[in-house]
Order: C-alpha cells, then structure tokens, then sequence
C-alpha cells in the first residue's frame, strides 16, 4: 500500500491533533477526520470509511473505547487498539497486568467497601493515594495522610460518586525527589522522556507541572518498553515515579499529550507517531 | 474575527484554524471551540466530563 489514508478519530482538536494533521498534510497524506460528535455506527453494515488505518485521538474514554471496539471488529486497524485503550483506560487493569509481566510499579489494593478499603488503607500506611479507576489529569485522586482524611474521603465517595467510584483503587504514596518522568513510547522504543516538576505531589503538566528533558536511559527505556508491551503496546505515554528501589510505573496514557515535550525534548513527537501509525496501515 | 460568547470580545484566530479547534479568548480567558471558520463562528467549548483525559 503506497498512500495509506488515515483516518483520524477526535472531537476537539487541541495542540496535539493540530500537529498531528499539520504532519499528515506535510507529507500528503490522505487524511480523514472522524469527528467522534458525529458518528453513527450502522453495526450490522461495515461501511466504506474510505481509511486504511484509523488513529484515535479522542479526549473521551468512552468514545475512544467503543469506537475502537466496533472498527476491531470491522477490521480496520486502528492505533491504539481496544485493548490499550480498555486496559489503559483503566488503572485496575493496568496495574494488573503490570503485575502480571513484572513491570515495577506501586503497592495497590482493591476494595468493594468502604470498611474494607480502610482496612487495606491502614495495611498500606499513610499516606496512601486514592485513584478513580476511570480519570485523568490528577482529577479526585487524593493523597490520604491519615485515618481521619481516609474515613472523610471513603465516605465521599461512597455516598457522592457514581457506582465506579465505591471501587476502591488504593496505592502506596511514593515521595517524589520533586518530579516523575513522563516517557513517550512508539512501538519498540521510548522516543523521548520528560521530568515533570512540581512543587505540588501531584505534577501532571495539565496541572502546572513544569516540565524539562529527562534523559532516555537504557533502564528507562526497559521498562517503559515492558509497560508498553504489557498493556498491548502502540503509542503510549507511561508514567514513572523514581521510588528508592528503582523505577515504578504509575500509569499508561494511550491518548498522549505531548505538547510540553516537543520543544522541551527535540524529538518531533508526532512524526513519530505518523511514522507509527502509517506503518501498521502497510501491514 | 468572531465574538466570545462569553465576554462579547473580538476574538481572532489564525488562517490554518480548523473546525474543531479549540482557543482562548484573550480578554476573558474562556475557552472556545471553532465550529465554523468561513465565516468564523465561536461557542463555548464544553466542560471538562469525568471521562475525559488522555
């Protein structure tokens, strides 16, 4: 196949996706945007979608995730495929398969109760973090520094969330040297790595975290190639705390923003991604 | 040139603004989804869901 179309699947188009469509255009790639607001998906009948790969930069889990599903089955291969964006999507199942292939990462416990997640919370020791299994951004996750705090916040979310939130994701806090590492991985290689400062324990970027290069080193580079592999592999940020045994993987983004890593790193981040993407089209 | 829905500024945006894309306005800070470009139409992006990240 000498020129793949590719479709591009997205509602809003941040800095990301304009620059990701700047570097189609560059390169005269045949491009289609899929505006996720737009969709009707006609189950019974795989249209003529007119792409050869689809390339999902949607900012909803949702629609990424049932979107990716339905083009699964239809054939159409897509970057990242349901199961990254299933498996990612979800700090349970990320963990666990973390778990599973032996990639480094936090203490964890799960709980269905709010008495037994405050039985696993004092197991752990303060402080612990609570994660919503479904979130981003370093929204409603909360550092608990003791059993007060913990009581106060598991009955918040018992009483005031939605069923996903009385799903208990509790995980051991790791003190921060004042930074994580933000790694961005494309296919086999992590191409680029940011440190991410802040003076706040939580230091996404979308928060204000300052963010300079963070140089790739070869263990850096194994485990975020691990966690990547372990989650399905693709195009995926992995997060990356500097615990005092080692380098834990926190989480992985499969819709990665990377805005703040351009300039910060000198890799052109969504030539990358481009050069990714068109390959699994020529499949 | 449009007007924010928000502030009734002038707000402008760049000749490669795409339908979907979303910008600031510079006088309230409201952040603005492009929904049309010829000619240039501005509403009001939506607020951020639960489900929204990356």
């Amino acid at each position: 196949m000498n020129n793949p179309t590719v479709g591009v699947l997205l509602s809003r188009v941040r800095v990301e996706e304009k620059l990701l469509l700047e570097e189609l255009e560059s390169r005269h790639v045949p491009t289609k945007i899929l505006d996720d607001r737009e969709i009707v998906f006609e189950l019974e009948r795989k249209p003529d979608l007119g792409v050869d790969v689809v390339l999902e930069r949607c900012i909803q889990h949702s629609r990424a995730l049932y979107s990716l599903w339905v083009f699964g089955i239809w054939g159409i291969p897509t970057v990242n495929t349901f199961e990254v964006a299933d498996i990612c999507g979800n700090k349970l199942l990320t963990t666990m398969r973390l778990i599973r292939d032996g990639v480094p990462s936090p203490r964890t416990r799960v709980a269905f109760t709010p008495e037994s997640a405050l039985v696993a919370t004092e197991e752990l020791g303060y402080p612990v973090v609570m994660k919503p299994l479904v979130g981003s951004w370093g929204r409603l996750i909360s550092k608990v520094n003791d059993r007060e705090a913990a009581e106060a916040i598991l009955e918040h979310k018992d009483v005031l969330g939605t069923y996903m939130h009385s799903i208990y994701y509790v995980q051991e806090y790791v003190p921060k040297p004042g930074r994580d590492i933000r790694a961005f991985v494309v296919g086999d290689e992590t191409i680029a790595a940011i440190y991410r400062y802040s003076d706040h324990w939580i230091t996404n970027t979308a928060r204000g975290g300052k963010a300079t290069n963070c140089v790739v080193t070869p263990e850096l580079n194994d485990v975020c190639v691990r966690a990547a592999r372990s989650v399905g592999g693709g195009v995926v940020a992995i997060d990356v705390l500097e615990g005092a045994e080692g380098l834990l993987v926190n989480e992985v983004n499969y819709t990665m923003e990377f805005r703040n890593s351009i300039d910060t790193t000198g890799v052109n981040i969504p030539a990358k991604v481009i050069d990714y993407v068109l390959s699994v089209a020529t499949r | 040139m449009a007007k924010c829905p928000e502030c009734d500024a002038d707000v402008t945006v760049g000749n490669d603004a795409v339908k979907g894309e979303i910008v600031s306005c510079p006088d309230c800070g409201a952040e603005l989804e492009v929904t049309e470009t010829k000619p240039l139409a501005l509403a009001l992006a939506p607020e951020a869901e639960e489900d929204w990240g990356e």
